[in-house]
């Protein structure tokens, strides 16, 4: 194996996506993805065992279009790669089971990396002309994480600066949608209403945001109350039966979200001294939350970075990408007998290190 | 060689010659590490038998009846390996496997066998064993306890071999019979009920 440019197959089924991408080095060779979404919309919300089941019937086929698509065979695979956690501790095990076999089958190391992580891996995989510096603050937003690190090094040195301490942001937008009568996933809903709509309409709460929770919140996230205080909001009105506004109140909650996340991101950036700011996860498809994004971060002269889409909602390249920079880095693979770790810290980058 | 994964119960993996010789058969009783063991079991079990993945000519999967999260692990890593070898996948009902070796060992006439399918339930299949070879009439289902209908002897199982799936594979193979296109064989849908709509926060 070319241990600068290894060909790294990664699987990523954390959550509701299978997802298998193939890189080499930092070329992304391939990026399949199947999921569940549609079935858990039902449901309002993913359901694990639904996402699991959805896992063991689309890993085959993913596998196989993403070597395809990558054209290539699976002989020409140097490592396989696998994030072994943060998620859904079910979903995980099918892709931590294919992945062990898989690397078994081909005679090749087994990577087992952590998917908050993966998603700075992501960058590498987008960086048109120059890499990645570090460090950088990530600000990775999706529906089932919130999370604000300083990584200073991608294989060894990252710290998590804060996270959420109820509802990841994606299921808020998920909640709020639900109280204005949008269908799942609330997200792209959001986004579409509140495009009519005033951001400053009604000021929502921004959570932990006060002086008090400086002390000890300064870089966590909350958006319970936010949805809560959307919900008497909405309910208030409709006790009066007067009609709800909602493109202003899509538009003024998500105002509140995006200038949580991105105060928050940049005090992060002040702080450490680092003007670098990387955004991943799904929710980053929201068009406030990056219009907002590249307003201030342009204020305080911040760089900031947004993979593309396809990078920044879960999928196998970004871990595959984290694989093969572990390979780089000379790192040995995990152990075989790593476990599925549905609450990985993120410090741990690669799990299961002889 | 066949490699033979089955995670229905606890973990076990195995290779069987083709024509039906258990070379290595290694298992862990443990139902809640899946996930750890099974790479582990599959290299082990096939450097016992003196293989190397690329003597795999065809990989044997236990479909279940079993309880979810485990079950899915291994046809996850025999679907993978299938895959890497570029060689068929085999899916068999787990049961088959507990049916064979009561067979073996003797057994002739009707079978019910029973699985834990834990919050109180089992699995069951029902067999007919003439001639050394067991026969599946009814089942893979789901009962209370207490409702398990017995036909001839019965055996509430602890554990699936690998090396007997592979083994009644194997014979499968010789014979030219048709593997089903079997799915994970849960026996029940996920517990979840359709959203009712947004709760009031105000009173």
């Amino acid at each position: 194996m070319n241990r600068d440019a290894p060909v790294v197959l990664g699987i990523e089924t954390s959550c509701d996506e299978t997802g298998v991408g193939i890189v080499r080095g930092t070329e992304l060779l391939a990026n399949v993805i199947s999921s569940s979404m549609d079935e858990h919309a039902r449901y309002g919300g993913v359901v694990p065992e639904v996402a699991a089941r959805a896992h063991l019937e689309a890993i085959g086929p993913v596998i196989t279009a993403a070597v395809a698509e990558a054209g290539l065979s699976l002989d020409d695979i140097d490592a396989v790669a696998v994030t072994s956690g943060p998620g859904l501790a079910g979903a995980l095990m099918v892709g931590v089971g294919a992945a062990k076999a898989l690397a078994l089958s081909l005679g090749v190391p087994f990577y087992a990396v952590n998917h908050l992580v993966g998603h700075v891996g992501a960058d590498v995989l987008a960086a048109e002309g120059q890499p990645l510096s570090y460090p950088t603050v990530a600000l990775l937003v999706s529906g089932g994480h919130t999370s604000l690190l300083l990584v200073r090094d991608i294989v060894d040195d990252v710290e998590l600066l804060g996270e959420t301490i109820d509802d990841a942001a994606g299921e808020a937008f998920d909640k709020v949608a639900r109280i204005l009568g949008l269908p799942y996933p609330g997200g792209p809903q959001i986004d579409r209403v509140a495009a009519d709509g005033d951001p400053r309409a009604i000021r929502f709460p921004r959570g932990l945001s006060l002086p008090k929770d400086m002390a000890a919140h300064r870089y966590d996230f909350s958006f319970s109350g936010l949805k809560t205080a959307v919900a008497r909001w909405v309910e208030k009105r409709r006790d009066a039966g007067e009609p709800v506004p909602v493109a202003d109140v899509a538009a003024s909650f998500r105002e509140a979200v995006a200038d949580v996340l991105l105060t928050k991101a940049l005090n992060a950036c002040a702080d450490t001294g680092v003007p670098r700011l990387l955004l991943g996860g799904g929710v980053v498809a929201n068009a406030r939350i990056r219009d907002l994004a590249h307003e201030r971060a342009a204020a305080a002269g911040v760089e900031l970075r947004i993979p593309p889409f396809s990078l920044c909602t879960d999928n196998g390249a970004m871990i595959a990408a984290l694989g093969a920079q572990l390979i780089r880095a000379g790192r040995a693979p995990s152990d075989l007998g790593v476990p599925a770790d549905s609450t990985l810290p993120v410090t741990e980058v690669q799990a299961g290190r002889a | 060689m066949l490699l033979a994964i089955d995670t229905s119960i606890g973990s076990s993996a195995a290779v069987v010659s083709p024509s039906g010789e258990v070379r290595s058969s290694l298992g862990v009783t443990d139902t809640m590490r899946h996930a750890e063991v099974i790479g582990e079991l599959i290299r082990d079990a096939l450097a016992a038998a003196g293989i190397g993945a690329d003597g795999v000519t065809a990989v044997v999967a236990g479909m279940g009846p079993g309880p979810f999260t485990g079950l899915r692990i291994g046809i996850a890593a025999a679907t993978a390996f299938a895959l890497g070898r570029g060689v068929p996948l085999l899916r068999l009902v787990s049961h088959d496997a507990i049916a064979a070796e009561w067979a073996l060992s003797g057994g002739e006439g009707q079978l019910t066998v029973s699985t834990d399918a834990r919050r109180r339930e089992l699995y069951w299949s029902r067999y007919l064993v003439e001639g050394g070879q067991a026969r599946r009439v009814d089942g893979p289902g789901l009962v209370v306890p207490a409702e398990l209908e017995l036909h001839g002897e019965h055996v509430a199982a602890t554990a699936v071999d690998a090396g007997r799936l592979g083994a009644i594979a194997a014979a499968g193979l010789r014979d030219g019979v048709e593997f089903p296109a079997l799915s994970a064989l849960y026996l029940r849908s996920p517990d979840v009920t359709p959203s009712a709509g947004p709760k009031r926060v105000t009173t």
